[in-house]
């Protein structure tokens, strides 16, 4: 039997010794007769065949080969249990051209990690996975696998699977074939000699794919698990021939290029990449210095309610002022309504809210009702209309109405509502230059047209400021700013 | 040049600039300008960005790539966190560094996205198993965001453990302009990373110890780790505190309303001052006891029913009253309503 003999001969791929096992170093801590032994020892060779021992590595679980970095002198990481797929996944993207195994019981792969064995072999990662059924959990003592068979009886499924209470054993290979990513997927067994020689040439070429750069290869390995199965070596044997191959057939699941379309990303330097090359616009402002303001603009979403809050920002920041824009977010924004705070000021800002804005600019009925009564006395509220609604007044602030979305449906888009608002709320508070508020639009807004457009908003804004008739509270209280 | 920046963007520029080239993740309001910035900028510097299946995974994915030796993220928010629980216990375990980012949300399960602090015990006191400490750092700003997203890759590394960035989400989602500069980066070496070279091929990144005086000597070494950790690396400031009578105690966007309500106090003569923890692990519990004791009060002010408090008051023990102000769903404690607080606090000393 020389296939025998191969099997015992030791690879160079193992250690010498074992040292890092505290006792018996000259021995695996595998049962006699148990698969992972003969599974370590087909990788083993096809690692040395392929000359990849030095650019490996070597994922073990958490299982009966929790230890395989005993044996295997390649590098090795240990990962959580069922996470190998993920930490190879991680291994492989940070090494590209190395050599990344996953290894990993039925336990490991096809209970706790199924999301990750399903995922990595989808984003056909060029990993090589073997795993190792054996119908059972071996290191926790015989509990019930996801694949062990209808009728087998285990310590947490005592008389025997029933498909009713615990559903059927789960076909991984057959499973993972239904991809589009993998290139190779096989089952294996080993119960005999013949079959064992079949194994060896499936491992051998899993890891020939990888090293060819071909993508997702798992060999899924059909093991004794003497002890569990209370079998002696023989025996399990023959069991795994009689019992596992007929509801686990072996064969070629998957063997095909897979030709996966790429799409190159255009590299750059981190400064390209991050935005930190200065442009002419991004510069200070030079002849304003904006004052100090809060503001709350609120509205419907697509009202450009948060980009008005963003544009405002920019000018503070480029007017010299600390700012600060703070934006609802999340279901709100969903539901239809959004607003944003935005505070400038001279010193380093405490809080980002504005629970008492100075200047509301309300683009829609419910944001008025809501907010206004939180404005700060003397403040002043830009309202999205000709008027007030007739049951709602408001005694402790200004109200400037100015239709802002009829307005800009006369200039030609309803989208500039909110640069109207932007020039009328700069005009009536004069708090930044409606210059600044150009050259940041201007960098907002690429095409000429559109910022024409823009341009134009701005200026009626600013001219229906300066003919406009006061609505609402007549009085200037003290204290307000402008 | 100053540029005006969201605080999960900053996240992302201040881990490029840190020269981390390796993100997995998934999404979740409200971190997920994370990952989206992430699967921008960072494959246009030469990296890798995956989406993972689930946060299981993405933690697992850092865990590969961080035992290779490159630096390497993964943020979130509460719900993501509690699953990569496992992967932190064994990151811990395995000595691997990494960045992890909590843009913390409210509730337990799953609550709402609006902005919490209540992931304090899940971060800082631990939330896996074993014995571990997670390193955390509190920003209170966008600046900040990139500022001690960088630090934590070097902290990472000089400890090798994982540096956890803990936010919320109004400054995951506000805007502030920020400043920022590439400069060569120089993480140290790594002689124990598994590289799949020969010079490494003996090395093993693992967390497993057998033999009972095998663990306790692994963990005593973590332990020794985390003293030194304590002795160097605790970061607060102070704002006010010389001659404070009550001192407010809160990190991130509460330190934000603290500043404003400390000078709101002040304008009305009450003298209060404010610190702030920019390390909630290690805790800056030396400093605290020793400002602490001036004052005749001490104000903690949380987002969360109150998990910092407990450590404000075993670094104050005792010593001077600690009373708590808290605010949760999503709410923001507003100035007035600490100046309240402060007023009671005050007058109950008086
Ligand atoms: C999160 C978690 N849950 C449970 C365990 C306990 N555990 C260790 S190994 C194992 C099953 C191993 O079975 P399998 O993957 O089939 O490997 P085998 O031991 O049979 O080789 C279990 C449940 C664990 N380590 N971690
Ligand atoms: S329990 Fe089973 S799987 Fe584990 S070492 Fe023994 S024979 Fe092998």
């Amino acid at each position: 039997m020389a296939e025998y003999e191969i099997i015992h001969e030791k690879s160079p791929v193992f250690y010498e010794r074992y040292e890092r096992k505290n006792e018996l170093q000259h021995q695996t801590h595998y049962c006699p007769g148990c698969g992972h032994g003969v599974a370590h020892k087909l990788i083993a060779e096809a690692i040395e065949e392929l000359g990849l021992q030095e650019r490996t590595i070597f994922v073990s679980p958490v299982g009966c080969s929790v230890f395989a970095y005993y044996y295997f002198n390649v590098g090795n990481i240990q990962a959580a249990h069922g996470r190998a797929p993920a930490a190879a996944t991680g291994i492989k993207r940070a090494c590209p051209d190395k050599i990344v195994i996953s290894y990993q019981g039925d336990g490991d792969l096809a209970a706790i990690g199924t999301a990750e064995i399903v995922h990595a072999a989808n984003r056909g990662e060029k990993i090589t996975v073997f795993f190792i059924n054996n119908a059972i959990y071996g290191m926790t003592g015989g509990q019930m696998a996801p694949t062990t068979m209808v009728g087998q009886a285990s310590t947490t499924s005592p008389w025997g699977r029933r498909p009713a209470n615990e559903g059927f054993p789960l076909h991984v290979s057959e499973m993972l074939a239904t991809l589009e990513a993998p290139v190779y997927i096989e089952r294996v067994a080993l119960s005999d000699n013949k079959n064992i020689m079949k194994a060896r040439k499936a491992v051998r070429k899993a890891l020939e794919l990888q090293r060819d750069g071909a993508g997702f290869s798992l060999v899924e390995i059909l093991s004794p698990c003497p002890t569990i199965w209370k079998k002696d070596p023989v025996e399990a044997r023959k069991w795994v021939a009689e019992k596992m191959i007929p509801v686990f057939p072996l064969g070629v699941f998957r063997d095909r290029k897979v030709e996966i379309p790429r799409i190159d990303v255009p590299q750059k330097t981190v400064a390209e990449a991050l935005e930190l090359c200065e442009t002419p616009g991004q510069r200070l402002a030079p002849h304003h210095h904006g004052k100090p303001c809060t503001i709350k603009v609120a509205g419907f979403g697509g009202q450009g309610v948060l980009l008005m809050g963003i544009v405002l920002a920019e000018m503070g920041m480029r007017e010299g002022l600390e700012v600060s824009w703070l934006p609802s977010y999340g279901p709100e924004m969903r539901s239809g309504s959004a607003h944003c705070h935005v505070c400038l000021a001279k010193e380093r800002i405490g809080s980002p809210l504005v629970a008492h804005p100075e200047v509301l600019v309300a683009m829609n009925e419910q944001s008025l009702r809501k907010f206004a009564p939180t404005v700060a006395p003397g403040g002043l509220i830009l309202y999205n209309r000709d008027s007030l609604p007739p049951d709602f007044a408001v005694s402790h602030a200004r109200v400037m109405c100015l239709p802002a979305s009829e307005i800009a449906d006369k200039l030609g888009s309803a989208k500039v509502a909110n640069v109207i608002m932007l020039g009328a709320l700069l005009e009536e508070t004069e708090c930044m230059s409606p210059e600044t508020a150009m050259t940041v639009i201007g960098q907002m807004v690429r095409k000429p047209e559109l910022l024409k457009l823009n341009g134009e908003a701005l200026h009626a804004g600013r001219v229906f400021v300066d003919h406009q008739v006061r609505v609402g509270a007549v009085s200037q209280p003290d204290g307000f700013a402008y | 040049m100053r540029q005006l920046c969201k605080g999960n963007v900053a996240v992302v520029k201040g881990a490029v600039l840190a020269g981390c080239r390796a993100y997995y993740g998934y999404p979740i309001t409200p971190a997920s300008e994370i990952a989206e910035y992430a699967a921008l900028y960072i494959p246009e510097v030469g990296g890798t960005f995956v989406q993972a299946e689930s946060e299981v995974a993405s933690i697992n994915m850092v865990y590969g790539a961080a035992s290779t030796g490159v630096r390497v993220m993964t943020a979130s928010s509460g719900p993501g966190l509690s699953l990569m629980q496992e992967g932190i216990s064994y990151l811990c375990g395995s000595e691997l560094p990494c960045v992890i980012v909590d843009v913390v949300r409210g509730g337990p399960g799953l609550g709402n996205i609006a902005p919490e602090q209540s992931d304090y015990f899940a971060m800082v006191k631990g939330g896996g198993h074993g014995n571990y400490h997670n390193l955390v750092l509190a920003p209170a700003s966008v600046q900040e965001m990139a500022d001690l997203t960088m630090l934590a890759f070097d902290l990472a590394d000089r400890y090798r453990n994982p540096v956890i960035v803990l936010t919320d989400g109004f400054v995951g989602q506000m805007m502030e302009p920020i400043e920022l500069q590439v400069s060569e980066v120089n993480p140290p070496e790594k002689p124990w990373a598994v590289k799949g070279t020969p010079e490494t091929q003996n090395n093993l990144i693992s967390s497993i110890y057998l033999e009972p005086d095998d663990l306790e000597k692994h963990e005593r070494k973590l332990e020794q780790k985390y003293k030194l950790a304590q002795m160097l690396e605790t970061r607060l400031e102070t704002y006010m505190t010389d001659d404070a009578e009550i001192l407010l105690v809160g990190y991130g966007i509460v330190s934000r309303v603290l500043r404003s309500a400390v000078d709101e106090a002040r304008a009305q003569g009450l003298r209060a001052g404010l610190l702030r923890p920019i390390t909630l692990w290690p805790f800056p519990s030396k400093a605290l006891a020793e400002t602490a004791a001036r004052c005749k009060t001490v104000l903690t002010v949380e987002m969360s029913t109150g998990q910092m408090v407990e450590d404000v008051r075993l670094a104050i023990n005792g010593k001077v009253p600690v009373e708590l102000y808290s605010r949760i769903g999503g709410n923001v404690p507003s100035v007035e309503e600490v100046h309240a607080r402060m007023l009671e606090c005050a007058g109950a000393e008086v």
